[in-house]
Parts: structure tokens; C-alpha cells; sequence
């Protein structure tokens, strides 16, 4: 296995049938190869089938053509090895942020001793920095807390591939870069395959080491697939006058707005 | 004191005194019906107005004179025990069957007609039928308390079932929750808030079942104690059977409600 191959993507189609028989593509022709520990983000107009494309490769929504891969295996189904951050967090309501992780890990991991599994969700606990919020129920913490339980629970089982549809799109901005913060710390200590879909454009260049982006739908595909040289750690300040960061964002802008610029919205 | 808790228990007390005096005038109408103060004299002892000296039903309640003639805790008692009884079985069927059809579209389609059209059934419609099958007073109640309380519960846990976010089954689904799992630790959090509230509509069902039940199959019981004491004549006792009936119907549906809390858990936070 090529660690250029990691997570592969052949020809993916996906067609929604309609009423009265007819069909809408959604996604057509999709290839891409992801890297281990690649951070990508997927950035395109709303209906550009971003989050079929996400759902699929979760196991979520079965394409209707081609095949993905992970590590040469065929995907079937969802699985814990593609954990998913959802865009509203769903953390169990009747749990709390302790006990949210403390499911998933409990599952994934059986075989750990009680210590161990206390051990593990303590550590993600801490990762996100919500030890002084671990006995909350979600009703009683913040939308940021809350998505960074959804991130801890997430990387809590040790999964291949990250997946988080818009993890930050229902937040306020100053919220939205402190968790983008969080997540750029934590892939420095735990490297991890990511892939983001997001339609902020500064969020895909700072978090991203590639940006795929969507042209528009119905039959949406892979229009460019940009890479960010830029080095890490980022300081999102310092970046503002980066020319490789300045560059990045014209490129996307350009595609978002001259090449498939959307005109009903 | 506040202000708010003062109203709340001083008002009832305004509408207890208007009831009182309407009931008085009713009694001042009405030929032999009960007033007020001979209802309390028959309830806890004393004299009547034409002199009498009652021992009240309520002053020792606990008392048998022999098989037929108990005191009115013992009446109570067997009521609250029928009712339990079909209470039970009504949840012991009602729970699964309602996750089924919340969980089912097939099954939901099956018996979704068959559901309606057996809700409305009055209790007393099922009872000579159900008298006929069994022979028997207790199993008799108990089935009809049984066939009319279990609908609420059926209803409530599929549409509490069906209230499952698509979410938290999307999290079921990347965990790879076995189905047991997926109902133990998903649908049963979600749909248990909506279970009890049908449980609590099925208790205040049963408990008006009962009384009609036991009119009609006799033996002992607080319905047929009312209906006897119809028959003796002691209308005071009918009142006191009635308000015994509300009190505890009350009582029953405020237990009810603290363990309906206790288990939602929107109600921790």
C-alpha cells in the first residue's frame, strides 16, 4: 500500500431517483486519492453534493456507481475506523460529555479494563479542554463545547479518517476560530486523515494541506484540486499576508465566483 | 409567603365554600339529598342534623364484619389491586408492541387501523363480552381495565420511538450498534419520557375503568361498594365514595408523574 493511496475514491456517481421516475444526479465521476494524515477540506456552493460526497465515504449513503477504498479494503456501511463529526454535534442528550465518549470508546475499545477506558476518555476529555465541563449534559454547555465533545468523541476511537461535515458552520466566527484552533493543536499532537466540508473559504486554506473544490450541481464533480504549501503550525494572524495564503484563497475565490459562481444566490 | 403560593392556596378554598353552598342549595331541592355536614357526619362519625349518632365510614376503615361486608380500605384495595393487575399487563404488552410499530413501517401500517378503531371502545361494551369468556369477577376487571388502558401506551411509545432524531441513530449507525443496543441505549432514552406519559394516561384510564367494572360484576370493590350503598339507599355515601374515587385517582396520577420525571431526562438538566 502506497501511502499515496490511503482513502480512494473511483468514479463515484450518485443519483437520487424523483418522483414520477425520473432521476437527479447528485455526484458524477468523482476521483480522488487522499494521503494518510492529509488534511482535505471540500469546499463548494450549497447542493454541490459536498455532504452526499462526505456521507458516502462515512457509510451513511450508498453511491450508485464506482467504489471507495480505505487502505485497499472496499467500504460497506458505516463504521468506527470513519468517525463523523456531525454539523449539530448529536451528543446524546441524556448522557453527559463524559459518558458521550465514555459510549463510544466503551464499544469500539471492549477490550480495555475499566482503568484504561477511564484513562482514554479522561485524555480526550482533556484534549479539548472541557475537563471543568466533563459531568455537563450538552443541554447545559455551549455550541463550541459541545462540537469540541462531538470532535473528542469522534477521535476517541482511534478511527482512520476524521470526517466532519461543517463542524463549525452553525457557530459564531469568534467560536468557529477557536475551534479551528483546537483542531489545528490536536492534529499536531495526533496526526490524523481529515476531511472537512465547509463553504468558508479562509477555514478551507488554514486547516487544509489540499482544497477540493465542487463544481455546482446537478452533476457536481471535482472541478480543481488545490494544495496549501504552507507550514505548520499556521498563525491564522500572520497568514493574512502570506502570499502562498493569499494566493490559496484567490484561486478559491476564482472558482466560488468566476468559474461556477452560482447566480440564484 | 409570596404572593403566588398565598393565591394558590387560598383560592381553591374560595371555590371549595361557592361548591359547598351549591351543594347545600341542591340538597334544599332535592328530596333526601345528602347536605354537606350529614356527608361529613357519615363520613367521619358524629350526629346527624335529625339527631343520629353514625359511625362514619371513614372512622375505621379497616374493619370486616365478614366476606361481604368490609371496610371501605378494604374496597379500596381491591380496586387499586385490579387496577394494577391490567395496568401491568397493559404495559408488559403495550411497551413492546408500541416499539414495534414506532419502529416499523410495516407494522405501523398493520395495526394502525385496528389500534383506532379499539381505542374508542367503551369499557363497558368489552365487559359481557369478556364476563362471558372468563366467568370470573377479578379476571374480568382486570382484562377490561387491560384491553382499554393499553392503547395510550401503545400510542405514546411509537410516536416516542418515532421521535428518535435521525442523528443519534446516524451515531448508532458509525458505532455499529447491535439492534438491541441501538434500542437500549437510543430509542428507549428518547421514547421513555413518552412511554410514562402514556403510562399516566393509562393509570387515570384504568381508574376510571374500575369503578364502572366493578358496578357491574359486584363482589367487593369501591365501584361496586358506590353502587351498593345506591341500592341501600345511603346517598351520603355515594358523595363520600365519589370524592374517595377523586382523591385517589389524584394521588395515583401525581406518583405517576414524579416517576415520569425521574426518568426523563430533559427533567435533569
Amino acid at each position: 500500500m502506497s501511502k499515496n493511496n490511503f482513502l480512494e475514491l473511483e468514479n463515484i456517481h450518485k443519483t437520487f431517483p424523483l418522483p414520477g421516475g425520473k432521476e437527479y444526479k447528485a455526484v458524477v465521476d468523482v476521483n480522488v486519492k487522499i494521503a494518510k494524515n492529509e488534511i482535505i477540506s471540500i469546499i463548494g456552493h450549497s447542493g454541490c453534493g459536498k455532504s452526499t460526497l462526505l456521507n458516502m465515504i462515512a457509510g451513511l449513503d450508498a453511491q450508485t456507481e464506482g467504489n471507495i477504498l480505505l487502505k485497499n479494503k472496499e467500504i460497506v456501511g458505516p463504521g468506527p475506523e470513519r468517525a463523523v463529526v456531525f454539523q449539530n454535534h448529536s451528543l446524546l442528550p441524556w448522557l453527559t460529555v463524559y459518558e458521550n465518549i465514555e459510549m463510544a470508546v466503551k464499544k469500539v475499545m471492549p477490550e480495555l479494563s475499566s482503568q484504561e477506558l477511564r484513562a482514554r476518555v479522561e485524555k480526550f476529555v482533556s484534549m479539548v479542554n472541557l475537563d471543568h465541563a466533563k459531568d455537563k449534559y450538552p443541554g447545559e454547555i455551549s455550541g463550541g463545547m459541545k462540537q469540541r465533545v462531538g470532535i473528542a468523541r469522534a477521535l476517541s476511537i482511534k478511527p482512520d479518517v476524521l470526517l466532519m461535515d461543517e463542524p463549525f458552520g452553525a457557530l459564531d466566527s469568534l467560536t468557529r476560530a477557536n475551534l479551528q484552533e483546537h483542531l489545528m493543536r490536536i492534529q499536531q499532537n495526533v496526526q490524523n486523515t481529515v476531511i472537512i466540508i465547509t463553504h468558508d473559504i479562509d477555514e478551507a486554506v488554514l486547516l487544509s494541506d489540499k482544497v477540493i473544490m465542487m463544481t455546482n450541481g446537478p452533476e457536481a464533480t471535482i472541478g480543481e484540486i488545490l494544495e496549501v504549501k504552507l507550514d505548520r503550525p499556521r498563525d491564522r494572524v500572520a497568514l493574512q499576508s502570506d502570499p502562498e495564503y493569499i494566493r490559496c484563497r484567490e484561486a478559491i475565490l476564482d472558482f466560488l465566483y468566476k468559474k461556477f459562481a452560482k447566480e440564484d444566490e | 409567603m409570596n404572593k403566588e403560593t398565598y393565591k394558590k392556596i387560598l383560592l381553591p378554598f374560595v371555590v371549595l365554600l361557592v361548591l359547598i353552598q351549591v351543594w347545600s342549595g341542591i340538597a334544599s331541592m332535592v328530596e333526601d339529598f345528602p347536605t354537606p355536614s350529614d356527608t361529613y357526619v357519615y363520613a367521619f362519625g358524629g350526629e346527624t342534623a335529625d339527631g343520629d349518632e353514625i359511625e362514619g365510614v371513614l372512622s375505621d376503615p379497616f374493619y370486616i364484619e365478614n366476606q361481604d361486608d368490609k371496610g371501605i380500605f378494604w374496597q379500596v384495595l381491591a380496586s387499586l389491586q385490579r387496577v394494577f393487575a391490567g395496568f401491568v399487563l397493559a404495559i408488559l404488552v403495550g411497551v413492546p408492541v408500541g416499539l414495534i410499530v414506532g419502529m416499523s413501517k410495516s407494522f405501523q401500517y398493520a395495526f394502525d387501523p385496528f389500534i383506532q378503531i379499539f381505542k374508542p371502545v367503551s369499557p363497558l361494551a368489552w365487559l359481557p363480552l369478556l364476563l362471558f369468556v372468563f366467568q370470573d369477577i377479578n379476571t374480568t376487571a382486570i382484562s377490561t381495565i387491560f384491553v382499554t388502558s393499553i392503547w395510550p401506551i401503545i400510542i405514546n411509545t411509537a410516536l416516542g420511538v418515532k421521535s428518535v432524531n435521525q442523528d443519534y441513530l446516524n451515531v448508532a449507525k458509525v458505532l455499529q450498534f447491535s439492534p438491541i443496543e441501538k434500542i437500549t441505549k437510543i430509542i428507549l432514552p428518547v421514547a421513555v419520557p413518552y412511554i410514562f406519559t402514556g403510562m399516566r394516561l393509562s393509570l387515570g384510564i384504568a381508574w376510571l375503568v374500575i369503578v364502572a367494572a366493578e358496578m357491574l360484576t359486584g363482589g367487593i370493590g369501591i365501584g361496586f361498594w358506590i353502587w351498593d350503598e345506591y341500592n341501600n339507599l345511603s346517598y351520603h355515601n355515594i358523595i363520600i365514595g365519589i370524592i374517595i374515587v377523586g382523591i385517589i385517582g389524584f394521588i395515583l396520577d401525581v406518583i405517576m408523574g414524579k416517576i415520569a420525571d425521574y426518568f426523563d431526562y430533559r427533567k435533569k438538566m
